[in-house]
């Protein structure tokens, strides 16, 4: 394996671990919140409990994602050189925000998870919410690094060197407000479809369905409210992507020639070599609509780009299509939900529709990975988009397919760790429980 | 602009060194105490542990906003050593939360935290070895040189180890007088003061080694040393220091010792800093990188010290707050 490609793989697998787990750390504290809450408004002992049961999972997660994150922090040097050499001056403010927020989203983390005794019972609820509007903010700050990739503003590039610097402008820039409110709603859609699908889980195995309906009822709130913002979201994203990355989006949609009434793709396998797209269903007119608002507005295609320009198709139109299948199936479910909680109660006793929960427990988290992959897979063969090319960032260093084995590992066995020791989490709350017969 | 920059990067490190330096220092000595004191240890660091690890990413943001090329040097050349570091970062950070929210107590606790002793040491260890390369000076951007010359010969080294073991020790001691005040008993309180005394003689030793090393590897440290105010000045007031730290201990002045331990510290820093600037990268081939070649644009520097104020102007209070509930409260589980 070349290096460029091993150190491509190396970001690619951090990043997507790290995603999972700095996902569940910023929204999962909202769900804290609101179980805490419940406690104190109700008085009732089953929120009380469902809070610290959470915690600990929160705790875990979080422990994760920190440690993560500061990996990711040295692997862009690491990989990067050349890159953040020149990035660095420009997008350090994002940064800069985002290391502020995390570190009170560490601080009140440790007040919130170590403070049940000692910490009033209202100023431990505002520790936990702190813990998320912080999360959230950080993650917020540190898409705009992300979204400086796609739209590089605030400086001018003469002779491979960066003049001008502007630091704000470039904070600012075209994508980040589409990529980070889309990123943030997708991490509550996310982990409130993980966390309910959990619980869906053991309540099919019929074990303590007063705590496990309370629960999943919470994450799947906040789940399908997010679920249904997200067609919107997805929606201001592409067509900020349309007018921003013509390229970018026509890998996703596989449009190879430019054209009027533009179809818009369902599934479908593209064919670089031969621009074609087999079993794929057309709906003629709809991608000029989703790009530009107007069915019979032009949609640039990858023949107006030099082919060695052009993000990998195949890989990225794949990637979209499973983005949009997974939103689409959980905005399905999120509208049901609705209803049933109006309409029929009953319904989401029903061990079907707890099937149908279980089902989706990946589903957020597939989606955000797959999400991730049209982001960072479009914007290729850039780092920088048109100003420097992937592999002209890359670190000297030969080898990079060793520390690449080596995380690789490292995140595979964290991976299962995490999954073990959930299970005993959850065994454990359960054999406590039982002897304390409630 | 450029100084307020210094001065920030300069209370990050120091913070990070006292607070993240006692925390993996708190697992070392796990090492010589075993099980016995586990407690106390764990519930000592375990409300502050993750706040106190966030200063080394202040640094690292601080510094690649700042003086990107330091950066960038620095990650690419000392690869190897700082992929080690990240390493131990990784398995220790986790290692000691699946420690302590692992329910059952069974043979994956005996797994955790060994895992937890062995990476408190192996990562301050690595710390040390690359902060020993970038001040040797053997780092070359000649990319005709044999991979050994470029990526390894610049750290695996008498000096770089030197200063691994200093700062391991530095660490330990920050560690044993930390956990003198967090002991809630007399015997693990006499323990601990009897490691600050051993560890404040192992680091006056390590520390000469330092010297001894850097003369050995072709860098006269001492005469720079001793060619700079600032760092004479400092070496002074870390001696002086400590005849009045064994006064305190004897006393049982916990948060004195705190204090003064704080200043040692910040002593052998500036210490350090004194010799150093404005130099922040030897290079041997072409002109070394200093706070002035590398530094970046006004405007950059400006909008990262507000970030940097604003930002410290929540987590300062917040910061205090913490610390007050968990560490100047006595007794009572948490």
């Amino acid at each position: 394996m070349n290096d460029l490609l091993a150190a491509r793989y190396q970001m690619a697998i951090s990043l997507a671990f790290h995603i999972v787990y700095a996902s569940i750390g910023m929204t999962m504290p909202f769900f804290l919140f609101v179980a805490e809450y419940k406690w104190i408004k109700t008085g009732k002992e089953v929120y009380l409990n469902l809070a610290k049961a959470w915690s600990k999972g929160v705790a875990i997660f979080f422990a994760i994602g920190a440690v993560s994150g500061t990996v990711l922090s040295f692997e862009l040097g690491l990989l990067w050189p050349e890159f953040m050499k020149h990035a660095g001056p420009i997008i350090g403010m994002p940064f800069s925000w985002e290391g502020a927020a995390f570190f009170v989203e560490a601080i009140a983390l440790g007040l919130f998870l170590y403070g049940w005794k000692r910490l009033n019972k209202w100023i431990h609820l505002g520790s936990g919410l702190l813990i998320g509007i912080a999360g959230v903010a950080s993650g917020f700050f540190v898409i705009a690094a992300n979204g400086w990739m796609n739209s590089p503003e605030g400086f001018d590039w003469i002779n491979g060197q960066a003049y001008n610097i502007d630091p704000v402008a470039a904070m600012f820039n075209a994508a980040w407000i589409s990529q980070s409110t889309h990123m943030t709603f997708a991490a509550f859609a996310a982990t409130g479809f993980g966390v309910a699908g959990l619980h869906a889980i053991l309540l099919l195995r019929g074990k303590f369905p007063e705590f496990h309906r309370k629960a999943y009822k919470i994450a799947l709130t906040f789940g399908a409210v997010a679920a249904l913002i997200l067609p919107i979201s997805g929606d201001f994203s592409a067509k900020n992507v349309a007018r921003r990355q013509p390229e970018k989006m026509a890998a996703m949609e596989s449009l190879f020639k430019t054209q009027e009434r533009a179809p818009l793709l369902i599934g479908g396998i593209p064919n670089e070599e031969t621009q074609e797209v087999k079993m794929a269903i057309e709906l003629p007119g709809f991608l000029s609509y989703l790009a530009f608002g107007k069915f019979n507005a032009e949609v640039k295609g990858l023949n107006e780009f030099p082919p060695d320009e052009w993000p990998p198709v195949l890989l990225t139109h794949i990637s979209f299509q499973l983005m949009v299948l997974f939103g689409m199936i959980m905005a399905t479910i999120a509208v049901l939900y609705f209803v049933f909680s109006i309409q029929w109660k009953k319904i989401l006793e029903k061990s079907l529709w707890l099937k149908i929960l279980a089902f989706a427990t990946p589903l957020g988290f597939l989606a955000i990975e797959t999400g991730w992959m049209v982001t960072e897979l479009g914007r290729q063969p850039w780092i920088i988009y048109r100003i420097m090319r992937t592999e002209d960032a890359l670190t000297s260093m030969p080898g990079i397919v060793y520390p690449l084995l080596v995380i690789s590992g490292i995140y595979l066995i964290l991976t299962f760790l995490s999954f073990f020791l959930m299970r005993r989490q959850i065994q454990f709350i359960h054999e406590q429980a039982n002897t304390n017969g409630s | 602009m450029i100084e307020l920059t210094i001065i920030f990067i300069g209370i990050s490190v120091l913070l990070y060194v006292l607070l993240g330096g006692a925390d993996y220092g708190a697992g070392i000595i796990e090492i010589f105490t075993g099980s016995k004191r586990m407690n106390t240890i764990s519930k000592a660091i375990a409300p502050v542990w993750e706040a106190n690890h966030i200063w080394i990413i202040v640094v690292i943001v601080i510094l690649f906003n700042a003086f990107p090329e330091v950066y960038s040097t620095v990650t690419m050349y000392l690869h190897i050593p700082l992929m080690l570091v990240l390493i131990g970062i990784i398995f220790r950070g986790t290692a000691f939360a699946f420690r302590y929210y692992d329910p059952f107590q069974d043979r994956s606790h005996k797994i955790y935290t060994l895992l937890f002793k062995i990476f408190s040491l192996f990562t301050p260890f690595f710390l040390g070895v690359t902060l020993g390369a970038v001040i040797l000076g053997n780092l070359t951007t000649d990319n005709t040189l044999s991979f050994h010359d470029r990526f390894i010969a610049p750290w695996l080294n008498l000096f770089p180890f030197s200063l691994g073991i200093f700062i391991v020790v530095l660490f330990t001691y920050l560690a044993a007088v930390y956990l003198i005040g967090e002991s809630s008993d007399n015997e693990s309180r006499k323990q601990f003061s009897r490691y600050s005394i051993r560890l404040l003689i192992a680091l006056v030793f390590s520390g000469a080694f330092v010297f001894v090393s850097a003369q050995v590897n072709g860098l006269n440290l001492l005469d720079m040393y001793l060619h700079s105010g600032i760092s004479i000045s400092c070496a002074i007031i870390a001696t002086v220091l400590l005849p009045v730290f064994l006064y305190a201990l004897r006393k049982g002045m916990k948060n004195m010792m705190r204090i003064i331990a704080g200043a040692q510290t910040a002593a052998i820093l500036t210490g350090w800093f004194g010799i150093q600037y404005p130099v922040l990268v030897v290079l041997n081939n072409t002109s070394s990188l200093t706070v002035y070649n590398t530094v970046a644009p006004a405007k950059t520097l400006l909008m990262m010290i507000i970030a940097l104020v604003v930002g410290l102007a929540f987590v300062i209070p917040l910061l205090l707050y913490l610390f007050r509930v968990f560490k100047f409260t006595k007794g009572e589980e948490i």
